[in-house]
């Protein structure tokens, strides 16, 4: 199915989204803009037999303006089809979360929060995924260095606190009653 | 390679009985050392090819891969060492009893391998004091076995 | 009489534990031994390797993305050199196709020897890890024969394949095939009509195929729920259309059913691996024909100027890739495997990312443990065989 016929078959089910087809070496590439994505998601998964999204990631084209791309694969096992729905974000921008319609979005999503610094509006759980918790700045943004000067962290606070250790320890002792 | 020097120059004070107890000692922690399981990724694997019947390192003592930490005295740093990871090593490493040692299997822990970016440790070193260096990339158990025997070598020449 | 407290119980399991295949964290509330919600923390082994792959040159990220999922290292740079000779328009001469199926199918049974050494070690039946490991050596020694290298030979190149075969292989492949298929009914023997080991895996940890299709699971766990998605079949690559097989299927979607697909699985490989073999001449092309891409043999190197300058350039500054994206999966032991590649182009790739399969079993593994007992988490994770160095890259 080339890119044409999906956007024809896209277009009375998303009313009002903007798709463009884009040039590709290996299977159908559409552009869709990021208030309809969600939209498009939902009718490719329940009219167009979508039914997995393999890959979320994104690309960070700087010093091009919109900066990033967030490339969505899915993949239609009863048609032998695949598609590649892209978006552009702009830097410090927002897109909406397609985990209601793909379950197996949320870490995909989180990971591209984690690496890019796009913000998925609507997500259930967006914190840092493959970096440590407190770590600042989005590594594969292409500002963000390789190579950093920076000392192992040998120590990692308790997560429950001294207060809360000592409750817990009296709570669980043991009463006797006789 | 330096004998270590058992009577600190004081031949005639130092008494007989307590070079043979050392003697003894480190012959007995050198026989039997029970690594922790720390494998990290690549090189755990060739870890466990070592512990499987081709290279076999029951024989050179590890008989058992401890599973807790306190019960172990060796630890294997098999493979890289990110950054979310070493506090939870140094924790792991703090939980083993004395007499302790750490063999820094495979080129990611010992000096960051191929990998010189943002989320590797440089070197574990950084994190625990490392006794045996094993270069590789993952180093062959033909290779991790001459390290234990050198780490052997070691703790014969050690003092209690 | 003092009242009953009942209350839930945080556990922490991992990040080193022996049975979470790596540095994978575990935090379980249970109600005595019922798994009320397990929260995994991954991360503890993310390396960056996208991130410096874009500082290399495109033949210098071979060994890079070998390192990712490291037992099945060749389908790893398999799919990353064909995204990128999609990029670059290459088409491969039959026999690089052929060596690179039987190289691909080999790495699976690899792959799939450890996946049941270690299953077996965690549900308990410490042996198995013996023999699968005693088997992987015969195939790392055909590893080591290729490439000089046990594990990550980087023998796949984009263009073809580092060189020729060498003398032996043959004979060294085809003792192995004969005599593996007589280990698998050994391993069979220990595991499939064990009492035991069914009683801790059937019924357990059960992945229907909508279930896997929501979650994006596409590969032996799908297959085990009754879906026949295999990329071999469905978007063949490197000639795989010209073989005859089967892909192994089951329906009840528990471990044992996931175990019964990878046990058939490892049957076929060996099956397409001897085909493979037999179309394999002993010597012939090893690359494609592209001088920019492959660098000539090192006879004409010393001999020819063209060759001496086509060598240079190579290896200096490297061959420029036109700018674009490709992703083109192939199917690996743990599912599809595939690299989305983005190219300005340079002579260094702009993005480089690895579809992890590992991945995304692990954001499914809360949903499917639920309400199960602890040991069955570790039964289920054994059974989704993730890879830690897949997952976190």
């Amino acid at each position: 199915m080339d890119a044409q016929a999906i956007i024809d078959s896209l277009s009375p089910l998303v009313p009002g989204a903007v798709f463009e087809a884009a040039p590709s070496v290996d299977f159908t590439t559409v552009y869709v803009s990021g208030e309809h994505l969600v939209a498009t998601c939902q009718a490719l998964r329940d009219s167009l037999n979508f039914e997995t999204l393999v890959e979320v990631t994104a690309a960070d084209y700087l010093p091009r303006a919109p900066r990033y791309e967030v490339v969505y694969h899915l993949l239609s096992v009863s048609k032998r089809l695949r598609l590649r729905l892209k978006v552009r974000v702009a830097n410090d921008g927002t897109l909406a979360t397609v985990q209601g319609v793909y379950p197996g979005a949320g870490w995909l999503e989180r990971e591209v929060w984690d690496m890019f610094g796009i913000v998925f509006d609507g997500h259930n759980d967006l914190r840092r995924l493959l970096m440590p918790e407190d770590w600042e700045g989005h590594p594969q943004r292409k500002d963000y260095p390789v190579q950093i000067q920076k000392a192992a962290q040998t120590y990692a606070p308790l997560e429950v606190s001294q207060e809360q250790f000592r409750a817990n320890l009296e709570r669980d002792r043991v009463k006797r009653t006789h | 390679m330096v004998q270590a020097d058992h009577t600190h120059g004081l031949d005639h004070e130092l008494p007989i009985l307590t070079s043979t107890v050392e003697k003894i000692v480190n012959w007995a922690r050198q026989s039997a050392i029970w690594p922790a399981q720390f494998g990290l990724a690549c090189c755990a694997i060739e870890m466990m090819a070592m512990v499987a019947s081709r290279y076999d390192v029951a024989r050179f003592g590890a008989e058992v891969f401890r599973g807790s930490p306190r019960q172990s005295d060796l630890m294997i740093v098999a493979g890289r060492l990110s950054r979310k990871m070493a506090p939870a090593m140094r924790r792991v490493y703090d939980q083993m009893p004395e007499p302790k040692w750490v063999i820094s299997m495979g080129a990611c822990a010992s000096v960051g391998g191929v990998f010189d970016n943002y989320a590797i440790v440089q070197g574990v070193d950084q994190v625990v004091p490392v006794d045996v260096f094993v270069p590789g990339c993952p180093p062959r158990p033909e290779s991790l076995i001459y390290g234990i025997v050198q780490l052997q070598q070691k703790i014969a020449r050690s003092r209690i | 009489m003092s009242e009953i407290r009942t209350e839930t119980m945080t556990v922490n399991m991992g990040p080193q534990h022996p049975s979470t295949h790596g540095v994978l964290r575990l935090v379980m509330e249970l109600d005595g031994e019922v798994v009320q919600s397990v929260i995994p923390t991954i991360g503890y082994l993310h390396t960056g390797i996208e991130k410096t792959a874009e500082q290399k040159k495109w033949q210098q990220v071979i060994p890079l993305v070998e390192r990712m999922d490291y037992l099945a290292a060749q389908s790893n740079s398999l799919s990353y050199a064909l995204s990128v000779e999609k990029l670059l328009g290459l088409e491969m001469p039959q026999r690089v196709k052929d060596i690179r199926v039987l190289i691909a199918e080999l790495q699976r049974i690899a792959s799939h020897l450890i996946w049941i050494g270690t299953h077996g070690l965690e549900i308990g039946a410490v042996s198995m890890l013996f023999y699968a490991v005693r088997e992987r050596e015969l195939l790392l020694n055909i590893n080591e024969l290729i490439a000089g290298f046990r594990f990550f030979p980087s023998y796949i190149r984009i263009g073809g394949l580092r060189e020729d075969l060498p003398r032996g292989f043959h004979a060294q492949v085809t003792e192995f095939l004969d005599r593996f298929p007589a280990k698998i009914d050994e391993f069979e023997g220990l595991l499939t009509k064990n009492d035991v080991y069914r009683r801790r895996t059937e019924g357990v940890g059960v992945i229907s195929k909508e279930h896997a299709y929501a979650w994006g699971l596409v590969g032996p766990i799908a297959r085990a729920g009754g879906s026949d998605y295999d990329v071999r079949k469905y978007f063949p690559y490197s000639g795989y259309e010209t073989y005859d097989f089967k892909v192994p299927t089951a329906t009840e979607g528990d471990v044992y059913a996931r175990y019964r697909v990878r046990v058939a699985e490892m049957r076929e490989s060996v099956k397409l691996a001897r085909e493979a073999l037999s179309r394999i001449s002993p010597t012939g092309a090893w690359a494609c024909d592209d001088t920019r891409v492959v660098p000539p043999p090192k006879d004409k190197v010393y001999s020819e100027m063209e060759a001496l300058i086509q060598h240079f350039l190579i290896y200096s500054q490297g061959f420029t890739v036109p700018a674009g994206e490709a992703y083109v999966p192939v199917e690996g032991p743990r599912g599809e495997h595939g690299c989305y590649v983005v190219s300005d182009g340079s002579n260094r790739p702009w993005r480089v990312k690895m579809r992890a399969p590992s991945f995304m079993a692990i954001q499914a593994l809360p949903t499917v443990v639920q309400g199960g007992l602890i040991a069955d988490v570790v039964a289920v994770i054994g059974s989704t065989d993730v890879v830690m160095g897949d997952c976190d890259r």
